[in-house]
């Protein structure tokens, strides 16, 4: 799997974060000239996953997210979202339909949406040491494109 | 983010822009406060203005039905874009009812 570009950032887990990361990702894959449909199943993967470590991964500080993202050569993109919060005992849990430990109004869709969202989610974490969401899509509307 | 009017007890919220984990809270203060006020029969959301969503728009949504529900009124959404469809489909809100 090549990798053909790349590229890294960090922010504070403050809510007012989660547009900037969104469109961050999204403007770094512009050049694959995805579709409408393909950018914002993207971004709202991954807003989901921004807004999981905010919400969960640091529940009572401020802490730092970082996003690593990839494209192959063959038109793959790679989005790694971390934290380094108090990470999640029972991933399988976490990821059911409707499951929140947060209250209030949020809907516990995180993880079904970026499942519907991607092609492929993983998420590694590690009690107390913190979360990986590795979220995979193909962007095909690049497939057959002069490169 | 949200401009609100009431005419012959309908309470139109015209939503714009993007909606997420950051705004959800403000847009539930403002459509709140004003639905305590009047009390309508109808509340309608309008996302024809959205540009974007996730799952905090749908947690928004199903506090609204709860919150309109128990003031005796009922709930409406309207002009979903085509690129917020997959998220409504997912979320089975289409089930309520409050679709048109």
């Amino acid at each position: 799997m090549k990798i053909v570009n790349h590229m890294r950032l960090s922010f504070l887990s403050n809510s007012s974060n989660e547009a900037f990361a969104r469109a961050a990702v999204a403007a770094f894959l512009l050049p694959l000239d995805p579709t409408v449909a393909e950018l914002a199943d993207i971004k709202t993967a991954v807003s989901e996953a921004v807004t999981n470590a905010i919400v969960h991964a640091y529940p009572d500080t401020t802490g730092i997210v970082c996003i690593e993202a990839k494209i192959t050569e063959d038109h793959r993109v790679i989005v790694k979202i971390r934290d380094k919060g108090v990470g999640i005992a029972d991933i399988e849990r976490a990821m059911e339909p409707l499951y929140t430990t947060a209250g209030g109004e949020r809907a516990g869709l995180g993880f079904a949406v970026m499942q519907s969202f991607s092609d492929k989610v993983r998420v590694r974490s590690t009690p107390g040491k913190g979360t990986a969401v590795t979220l995979e899509k193909a962007i095909r509307s690049a497939d057959g494109q002069e490169r | 983010m949200v401009d609100l009017t009431y005419e012959n007890g309908v309470l139109t919220a015209k939503l714009f822009g993007e909606i997420d984990h950051h705004i959800a809270p403000k847009l539930r203060g403002a459509i709140d406060a004003r639905c305590e006020s009047v009390r309508p029969a109808k509340l309608i959301l309008d996302f024809g203005s959205v540009t974007f969503m996730d799952s905090s728009g749908i947690g928004l949504i199903m506090g609204r039905y709860r919150c309109i529900a128990l003031l005796g009124g009922r709930l409406e959404i309207v002009h979903i874009p085509p690129t917020l469809k997959k998220i409504f489909v997912l979320s089975g809100i289409e089930t309520l009812g409050v679709m048109k």
